[in-house]
């Protein structure tokens, strides 16, 4: 029974081995597109000594070689892992927070950083434990509040505000 | 005596009502991000540090070292009551920890756990009082060719030490040094890996790559593992703490051990989760009890604290000494010294007298009064650690959001910040290793232009690296701990085939 859950598991997903494999992959690329990038610059020496491109051109060159070294070792190594990386059901609970992170930090650039935080807050609140409605006002109305309070009034460090703030004179 | 006298000055400077207040605040804010997951020292230090920029650069550090502190003490609060490290550097807590908890221990394991770190951390500090400006005053001597090489023996010993993936551990640390080098080059102005984006001229700050990594990271990574926090109960009163008191001489030798390992994974920079293993695993091997480790020994909670937590301290040793970093939340710091306008290095024991004695001085302080604190509030903070997934999780991502925006106030760093914060999930979730690569970022320009100040000396060429002996034992020396698996396995071979 276990062992053919195992199976399954293998079956329907990405194991942890292959998402390392692939991780190394993009390592690799964002290497060649260092040593490209610093190419242009310049990566030799001249008259003065090293160039703009000297260090991040090497740089980028031991990022290749020791992503190839891991790529593999992910693929042909001993200890390969075979356990499934993230199942389905995990990976809807991070996409929960990730998904709604986003829409936040897009939220921020219309409405300000705190009525954004007060919505975010809530919905978090709401979605993934349907608390009671009064609970969720008090406690994110309530962050948002003191974070204002920090921030804007105590510290003054100037935070994205909306048209909500601009109503009160902020 | 010369350094006593400093030191007193030292007192005199932290002794004020205001640092004593910024003290008790860091101490607090430290303990509370420290029980709470996705918050952590570096991250948490990373946050705060956009509200200390109109603050006095002494007053500051005080607050921002003090939060350091707090979140050590508190990662050992989660180990023994939930089961859960509240920072990597508890996890060898957790051994012995929780089982003294489930057998209804838990104040006394509290209790040495606290003590454990409070004797660490104090043999770190004596430490760093009379070592720290003798190396100072020795690396002034150093020239960009002696500073480079300490750059590499530092980052050598990173990938020497690491017997899991070294391949790992490079790959960590060059994205970092990668992210380094975005940006406008200081030395002649040419733009780097900008790639037309106008955003990208001043490069990418470390404190967004921290607080995306560790914060919003280390949040994904809990949501996944669906943790549901059920803690054991702690009763700490005084006469719990006092009867713990008396047993602790009889762990003198496990004591002395842990600071010892401690101090020198702290200053190299092998960090102090590695120590808390270390002092763990040799209080294991020769204790008497050694048997019974994992079901619920006092000295194996006692062990990985004091190693932690002295290691944790010492890191600021090569920090303050030397400008280089020991651990992650150093390398933070040292970023903030950089941003109040100090110059990192030996020159900072000569110039800022009163910043460097003061930071020390208030290490002895604010060691003694968190000792008090956690000791009489350890209730009250793991009552923090009950409330919800659901509301604690998105307040952090706000604050992790404010961070982010509050370092340049601009709104590409929070975006940034989302960003690190998936390759922060991923890269934690393949095992590679988180530190390495925030301390090439903030290292990594200084490195840099180490690099080309030799190159730009007289000799020229790489051969500079070994123009005289103190520069050549450095570079060999990190050469070999480069090497060093490699040169341990062919050793393990030579050894077998003649035995």
């Amino acid at each position: 029974m276990d062992q053919e859950k195992v199976r399954n598991a293998r079956s329907s997903g990405l194991s942890h081995s292959d998402v390392d494999a692939i991780t190394a992959i993009v390592i690799f690329l964002i290497g060649v597109v260092m040593m490209m990038d610093n190419y242009r610059v310049g990566a030799g020496w001249a008259a003065d000594g090293p160039q703009s491109g000297y260090f991040p051109f090497r740089i980028g060159a031991i990022l290749c070689l020791a992503a190839l070294v891991v790529f593999i070792k992910s693929l042909f190594g001993k200890t390969r892992d075979h356990t499934i990386f993230v199942p389905w059901e995990r990976l809807r609970l991070v996409l929960m927070v990730l998904v709604p992170t986003i829409v936040y930090v897009l939220a921020i650039q219309f409405v300000g950083i705190y009525v954004a935080s007060a919505v975010f807050i809530a919905a978090f609140m709401r979605v993934m434990d349907k608390r009671s409605w009064f609970k969720v006002t008090l406690i994110s109305v309530g962050v948002s509040a003191a974070l204002f309070w920090l921030f804007e009034l105590q510290f003054s460090v100037p935070l994205p505000k909306g048209p909500l703030e601009a109503l009160f004179g902020y | 005596m010369e350094n006593l006298s400093a030191l007193f000055h030292g007192f005199s400077v932290a002794l004020t009502w205001y640092n004593g207040w910024m003290m008790l605040i860091g101490l607090v804010l430290g303990i509370v991000i420290g029980v709470l997951p996705g918050l952590g020292g570096p991250n948490g230090v990373a946050i705060l540090l956009p509200l200390t920029f109109t603050m006095p650069p002494t007053s500051a550090i005080i607050m921002l070292s003090c939060i350091y502190w707090g979140s050590l003490f508190a990662g050992a609060i989660t180990s023994i009551l939930f089961n859960i490290p509240g920072e990597t550097s508890a996890v060898a807590t957790t051994f012995d920890g929780y089982p003294l908890a489930q057998q209804g221990k838990a104040g006394e394991a509290l209790t040495a756990s606290f003590t454990g770190s409070f004797i660490g951390a104090f043999v770190g500090v004596l430490l760093i009082t009379f070592l720290a400006p003798l190396v100072s005053k020795f690396a002034l001597k150093f020239g960009p060719p002696e500073f480079f090489a300490v750059f590499l023996l530092t980052f050598c010993s990173f990938v020497g030490t690491d017997n899991k993936a070294p391949f790992k551990t490079i790959i960590s640390m060059m994205l970092g040094f990668g992210l380094a080098a975005i940006g406008m080059d200081t030395v002649s102005g040419e733009l780097r890996m900008t790639f037309g984006l106008s955003g990208l001229l001043i490069g990418i700050d470390f404190l967004v790559v921290v607080i995306g990594l560790f914060g919003l990271g280390e949040i994904l990574v809990t949501m996944e593992e669906g943790l549901a926090f059920e803690g054991k109960h702690a009763k700490i009163n005084a006469k719990v703490v006092l009867e713990t008191w008396k047993k602790l001489p009889k762990y003198w030798l496990t004591l002395i051990r842990s600071s010892a390992v401690g101090c020198w994974m702290g200053i190299t920079p092998g960090g102090a989760t590695a120590a808390s293993f270390m002092g763990y695993g040799l209080a294991k091997r020769f204790s008497p009890n050694g048997d019974k480790f994992g079901t619920g020994e006092l000295e194996g909670v006692i062990a990985p604290e004091t190693a932690a937590h002295a290691a944790g301290t010492a890191a600021l040793l090569p920090m303050l000494a030397l400008g280089i970093p020991g651990s992650a939340t150093a390398a933070v710091l040292l970023g903030g010294l950089m941003i109040w306008g100090l110059q990192p290095g030996p020159l900072l024991f000569i110039e800022q007298k009163d910043f460097v004695w003061g930071l020390i001085a208030s290490m002895y302080l604010s060691n003694v009064a968190g000792l008090f604190l956690v000791l009489s509030t350890v209730p009250l903070f793991a009552a923090i650690l009950r409330i919800p997934f659901s509301i604690i999780a998105p307040i952090i991502i706000v604050v992790c959001a404010i961070g982010a925006y509050a370092v340049h106030a601009a709104m590409l760093d929070v975006w940034f910040m989302v960003l690190f914060g998936i390759i922060g999930y991923m890269l934690k979730k393949l095992d590679y290793p988180l530190a390495p690569l925030v301390l090439a970022v903030v290292l990594g320009d200084k490195m840099e232009a180490a690099f080309r100040q030799s190159m730009i000396g007289p000799s020229g060429g790489l051969g500079i690296f070994w123009s005289n002996s103190l520069v050549g034992t450095i570079t060999t020396l990190a050469l070999l701990m480069l090497f060093w698996p490699v040169i341990a396995l062919v050793w393990r071979k030579l050894k077998q085939s003649f035995v």
